[in-house]
């Protein structure tokens, strides 16, 4: 592989292949398209992180600090409505998915070029929408958009769940387009038992994005006839059932949350593999939970609605099933540590992510084991806790996947290295503001301070305070990190095409990569996680160019 | 990991000699016609999923006000129904008819079929329009204008009425918009046939063309039962 890039060292990157605006607008490069999804999704996940900011601040004394009770309910409702639908359901498979699946597939493209364009201008009109829908007058629902509220508010309900609606579209595309890049655009030797895992992760989740998402969009859809034409299938005034509702949106939102989740894992494994220097342990295991919880994730919807006024048989049954979640989930973690088992382990700043990942999901899903038990649920049930639990799963894992997946790959993407002191530095404040906000709250919830409120009782004030401090902490990180990232681009070293020793495939192509991935179709005859078949010359970290002027 | 750099190398640097409809990134004819049919199942597939939120509707509604829906579905007009499922049933086969044609190369065949296929699309539109403007004008569309008259089998209207009505038009509008997308994407089809695109080796769009349209028809052959004579 490195002789071939020497000998075609003059064919352009992808970033250089063709220039102009319209190089941009019109491509249907997959690696562009991932390009346009990372720089749209962190421009949604900073505004969503301001809100946040926002929220925590207002929390941070009892009684009015800096906002009304309305805008205190429209802040909460944007900043979970942004980061759920414009920033964490698209981010991982928006913008590295496309990046990297068919890279890590030999593949020149996605099986269906110019419909991932589509998606992401379907990605484009929805984020607009959903921004003109603040413009117009911000929702105060809740992300839930639960009814019979959503039904009676006179703010922009009907713009925002439009909004959401016409996101799914862009999801449930991206999903058809993975999953018939994973059957058949494999290269030759790439057989399923070699399928990178971020390739299986990325498969299972496409599988919940085609098969749940279209159901949110029928549900928001009739939720937004509703509100049109007042047709009486949710609004319990016209003899609809608000219940009703709460099923239709947790049969998609719960298997939503391993469209967020399983990406992070999918990252994490090729993190892990690559700075352990070893075979993931128990890989066809590790590959089979993936598809494992996009199974039972469809079957566990009724665990958010235990308190909303489900027979007892049925609450029995979700919570029963809801512990079969824990299998694969268990199976992924000790297969991690398992990997992780004489290892020659280094601590990079991707490194330093995925390992807190493997403390911060085990805390998430551990705790969610709580919630999931009937008898203490109906305590927890709409607490803190459950604000906690959900935080250290979608940001101590998602963000966290996410974030050692950006840091992994960014020398492939960019060809840029950023200063890694700088990104320590980002990492540790990232990881303390985190859990100074978040473990704050297991502790609030469990003494009972309930979600979504304004004001609370003095003796909390303590706990609101320091969880609210964490919150700038976490976005000084943020700061730090961005900061990084834009000195990388500006003025980071050149990245040679195997920064981190990775026998993974897409290491194996230039950094930045030529248009068309790699010089011919590349035949893969070891699979991603064989140090013990990679040959030197594939692990070698340097530029192909310089080893051969030494020799 | 090794890089077989020439075997598969073209002129261009990257390509290799195919037919000119054949994509860059695929290697050969049947990879990416297997990749198109498998994308297209994939979203046939979140389509059914679509439309299962209003049919679980439907049977929930229907348990919980079970006379308000009997009398609901006597207000629908069976012939009409009726006549769309025939409409449906018939396009679904020259859909199908269309496909074979092009499987054998019969450009003029395929055009033919494609055309008959879009007017007993708009036929079905047709019918549906004048079902439509008299349940409009019968007062049974829920909201304001809610206000039934001209009602069959009842002399009064029911409580709850409005529900079935709601699902009604929902899911039957939401299959409109599927007919009339169906009709576009036909005629698209028809015309690129026309143009001489396609081939005895190759008429993968035809084929998931009509895949489409047997969904539409597959959907309306659930409606019609369950809305008309159930």
């Amino acid at each position: 592989m490195a002789t071939a890039t020497a000998a075609h060292a003059h064919e352009p990157d992808y970033l250089n292949a063709k220039t102009g605006i319209g190089s941009w607008i019109y491509t249907v490069d997959h690696k562009r398209l991932g390009i346009m999804y990372l720089a749209s999704i962190l421009m949604f996940f900073a505004i969503g992180g301001f809100f946040a900011l926002l929220v925590r601040i207002e929390l941070m004394t009892p009684g009015e600090t800096i906002m009304s009770p309305t805008m205190y309910n429209k802040a909460f409702t944007l900043h979970g409505a942004i980061m759920v639908f414009l920033f964490i359901i698209p981010s991982i498979p928006g913008a590295l998915g496309n990046f990297f699946l068919p890279i890590m597939l030999g593949a020149k493209d996605v099986a269906f070029p110019r419909l991932n364009l589509l998606s992401f201008y379907i990605y484009v009109l929805g984020a607009i929408l959903a921004v003109a829908s603040i413009a117009i007058n911000a929702v105060d629902t809740g992300w839930t958009f639960y009814t019979p509220y959503s039904t009676r508010t006179d703010t922009a309900v009907v713009w925002v769940t439009l909004s959401v609606f016409i996101l799914g579209f862009s999801s449930i595309l991206t999903g058809v387009n993975f999953i018939a890049t994973v059957h058949k655009l494999r290269a030759p030797g790439l057989h399923w038992k070699r399928l990178p895992l971020f390739v299986w992760g990325m498969y299972a989740t496409s599988v919940i994005q085609v098969l749940a998402t279209p159901v949110i969009a029928i549900t928001l859809f009739i939720l937004i006839m509703e509100n049109v034409l007042t047709l009486g299938i949710f609004n319990p005034q016209l003899g609809g059932d608000p219940v009703l509702f709460q099923h239709f949106f947790w049969f998609y939102s719960h298997p939503a949350v391993y469209i967020m989740i399983l990406p992070g894992m999918a990252i994490v494994n090729e993190v892990l593999a690559t700075f352990s220097r070893r075979k993931i342990f128990g890989y066809m295991f590790v590959a089979m939970s993936s598809v494992g919880l996009a199974l039972v994730g469809f079957l566990v919807w009724g665990h958010h609605m235990f308190v909303a006024g489900m027979s007892e048989y049925a609450t029995l049954v979700f919570s029963a099933l809801t512990f079969l979640v824990a299998i694969p989930s268990g199976v992924k973690v000790f297969n991690w540590i398992a990997t992780l088992y004489k290892g020659s382990i280094s601590f990079e700043s991707p490194m330093l992510y995925a390992l807190a990942f493997l403390v911060l999901f085990s805390i998430g899903g551990l705790t969610g084991l709580f919630l999931g038990t009937l008898s203490v649920d109906i305590h927890l049930h709409d607490t803190y806790f459950v604000v906690a639990h959900f935080h250290y799963v979608m940001v101590g894992g998602t963000v966290f996947g996410f974030l050692a997946g950006l840091h992994y790959w960014w020398p492939k993407m960019f060809g840029r290295m950023y200063d890694e002191n700088l990104a320590r530095v980002a990492f540790a404040l990232v990881f303390i503001g985190f859990n100074m906000t978040f473990f704050t709250q297991f502790v609030l919830g469990s003494q009972g301070m309930p979600r979504r409120y304004y004001d609370y009782l003095p003796h909390f004030a303590p706990l609101h305070g320091f969880s609210s401090v964490g919150a700038l902490v976490l976005g000084a990180g943020f700061l730090v990190m961005a900061f990084m990232f834009i000195r990388s681009l500006a003025s980071g070293a050149k990245a040679p095409p195997n920064p981190w020793g990775s026998a993974g495939y897409e290491w194996a192509t230039a950094s930045p990569p030529i248009e068309h991935n790699f010089h011919g179709q590349p035949v893969m005859t070891r699979g991603p996680y064989d140090y013990h078949l990679a040959t030197d010359e594939e692990l070698f970290d340097g530029f192909p160019e310089e080893a051969a002027a030494k020799e | 990991m090794s890089a077989d750099t020439h075997a598969h190398e073209g002129h261009d640097g990257h390509g290799h000699h195919g037919p000119k409809w054949l994509q860059h990134h695929f290697e050969t004819p049947i990879q990416q016609f297997e990749s198109s049919k498998l994308g297209m199942w994939a979203f046939l597939a979140q389509e059914i999923l679509f439309f299962s939120g209003l049919f679980v509707a439907y049977g929930i509604f229907r348990i919980a006000y079970p006379e308000a829906f009997a009398a609901g579905s006597m207000q629908l007009n069976k012939i009409m129904g009726g006549a769309n499922t025939i409409v449906l049933l018939f396009s679904s086969l020259t859909a199908a008819l269309a496909v074979r044609s092009a499987q054998l190369g019969k450009k003029d065949e395929v055009t033919r079929y494609l055309f008959i296929t879009i007017i007993c699309a708009f036929g079905f539109m047709v019918i549906k329009y004048f079902e439509y403007t008299a349940k409009f004008e019968h007062g049974l569309l829920p909201g304001i204008h809610w206000n039934p008259s001209h009602l069959v089998g009842i002399d009064a209207p029911l409580d709850h009425m409005h529900v079935f009505f709601g699902v009604y038009f929902m899911l039957t509008g939401l299959h409109g918009v599927h007919v009339l997308i169906g009709i576009g994407i036909l005629f698209w089809i028809m015309m690129r046939n026309h143009n001489g695109e396609f081939s005895k080796e190759y008429w993968t769009p035809v084929d998931l063309a009509a895949l489409y349209w047997h969904l539409v028809d597959l959907v309306w052959i659930y409606l019609f039962p369950l809305l008309y004579l159930i």
